[in-house]
């Protein structure tokens, strides 16, 4: 169990990042976060890993206080941020170097099969594509078997051919270990086809506005009015969220329509 | 032209001429940087054949490769190589690994910088040649002083290549290393050095070209061996031949020994994403 307790930060220049932020999260569960920019939403992941430190509140992992980066806890940037030195290989080893060489030489041969990219094994990092180098990073992250796998914006960058195919690898890799996958997005559709629960933010500072449900049963169809259904309430959420919509009791179509267009 | 058009008409252009100069064989590339050299030599050998000039004290060419021949078969010359070679090569291995040393940490650590980068800036822009009185009274006038000397040289350069290449190294590969809680000793090691070998290898050749000078400072002022005796004792003999001769010497071995460093860490920088080709 993973809880995020009044969580708030005041970065040293005085701006404040994030406010009395609670969030619980269930072993396994999949909770995604969405919210415009400057809403706190990388500040809220870079405390859960340890990464910086809040300056109220906690974050505690199965009764443990987060004060540094743990091993229970894998991070995923937006960028790979692959080691141009080490090899394919080498890069998804990095976190297990402490293992025996051949259970380590296992374990990265078993997770590069699962992202595809068992050939690339030799490679050096400049060789891959934004999708490929962005897969190696997953595996990298997820091959210390962590408890907890928090994902910063990790396909932003790409295309949105490649991205659904890695949120296809990310679903799939979730299901062998189970791991809880704290995610920022800013593509609603990617939240609603990964998330359990979403979180949406508001800025300024960066508080929760609200949770939405999005217990869709798994594999998630894109066209079906469920998921279409979900998709309009994150949209008028955040629309809310950033205060755009003044006129609450005319047109809820209308809001929706302006959401759409602007996300 | 629209910038689309330029691109497009440029990006051509600009690979042929890639090819044109890959086309060409690694000797023929070979040749082309010996051209300068040979053309200034047979241009001196030709005046002084001509009589334009008596080459007494500029020898031409052939004087000088006889003098070389001359000096290699008496066994003088590999002699004073060696002696000079074996000093660079203990005041480098010093320097470098000091310069590394201590770079890394200032590099790493804000404080120590604070504490030692201006005095180290201070003591960088004092001239060779003034440390070398003070050495020979610390360390006598032998090797002992030699060394210090060639290994202050080399110092330098290799520190503050090694602590501004560390200052740069990219945060978010820090942050990954400190994502998968690496201590500092492994942060050096794991991220910081692998990130800045590039740079390293730079401070090093640089490290190692001062190493060459300073050698010859120390052995103009006081030795009975090496190149730089050599150059002293033409000198004072007015044998301009054996001067240049030493001259030619230094400039191969230089080279030879930059080309070392080169060929040995190639294989640890395959690794990089270059704009352009193998320099060297």
């Amino acid at each position: 169990m993973l809880t995020i307790d009044r969580v708030g930060k005041v970065y040293p220049n005085g701006v404040r990042a994030l406010d009395g932020v609670n969030i619980e999260v269930g072993p396994g569960e999949v909770v995604v976060v969405v919210g415009g920019s400057g809403c706190g939403k990388s500040t809220l992941l870079r405390a859960i890993c340890g990464l910086d430190a809040p300056t109220q509140g906690r974050v505690v992992l199965d009764n443990v206080e987060i004060t540094a980066p743990q091993e229970k806890i894998g991070i995923i940037f937006q960028e790979p941020r692959l080691l141009p030195w080490l090899t394919v290989a080498d890069n998804v080893a990095f976190g297990i170097a402490h293992l025996p060489r051949a259970e380590r030489e296992a374990r990265v041969a078993r997770v590069l099969e699962r992202v595809g990219l068992a050939d690339k094994a030799g490679v050096w990092p400049r060789e891959l594509s934004g999708g490929q180098a962005q897969r190696v990073a997953i595996a990298r992250a997820l091959v210390p078997r962590p408890e907890v796998l928090l994902l910063d914006e990790p396909f932003s960058a790409l295309d949105a051919f490649t991205r659904a195919d890695l949120q296809e690898h990310v679903l799939a890799l979730w299901s062998d270990l189970k791991p809880t996958l704290i995610m920022v997005t800013h593509d609603v559709d990617e939240a609603v086809v990964l998330a359990d629960r979403i979180v949406v933010m508001r800025p300024r500072p960066g508080r929760i506005m609200t949770e939405i449900d999005a217990d869709l049963p798994r594999p998630r169809d894109r066209q079906s009015a469920a998921f279409d259904f979900v998709k309009r309430r994150v949209l008028a959420a955040l629309d809310r969220s950033l205060e755009r919509n003044t006129v609450t009791d005319d047109g809820q179509t209308k809001t929706e329509a302006g959401a759409a267009l602007w996300w | 032209m629209s910038l689309a058009q330029m691109t497009v008409t440029a990006e051509p252009e600009a690979t042929e001429q890639g090819k044109r100069w890959a086309g060409l064989g690694r000797a023929t590339r070979l040749g082309l940087g010996i051209l300068l050299p040979l053309v200034l030599a047979a241009g001196w050998e030709l005046a002084v054949h001509l009589g334009w000039s008596n080459g007494r004290l500029v020898p031409p060419p052939s004087v000088v490769f006889a003098t070389f021949v001359e000096l290699w078969r008496a066994g003088e010359l590999q002699r004073h190589i060696a002696v000079t070679t074996g000093r660079v090569a203990a005041g480098f291995a010093i320097g470098v690994i000091a310069g590394t040393f201590v770079g890394a940490i200032a590099g790493y650590s804000a404080l120590v910088r604070r504490l030692i980068d201006p005095t180290m800036q201070a003591l960088r822009s004092i001239p060779s040649i003034a440390w070398v009185p003070i050495f020979i009274l610390w360390f006598g006038i032998f090797e002992a002083s030699k060394i210090t000397l060639i290994a202050v040289g080399v110092f330098f350069p290799v520190y503050l290549g090694v602590m501004g290449a560390i200052m740069s190294v990219d945060r978010k590969l820090v942050e990954v290393g400190r994502a998968f809680r690496l201590s500092p000793a492994a942060m050096m090691r794991r991220i910081l050095l692998p990130a800045v070998l590039p740079h390293y290898v730079i401070a090093i050749r640089s490290g190692l070209g001062l190493g060459w000078m300073f050698v010859v400072a120390a052995e103009l002022l006081g030795a009975s061996e090496g190149l730089g005796f050599l150059l002293v004792d033409g000198q004072q003999l007015g044998k301009p031949a054996q001067i240049v001769a030493a001259i030619v010497a230094f400039a191969i071995i230089g080279k030879i020994s930059d080309w070392i460093v080169v060929i040995a860490t190639a294989p640890f920088l395959r690794w990089e994403d270059r704009a352009r080709g193998a320099e060297a």
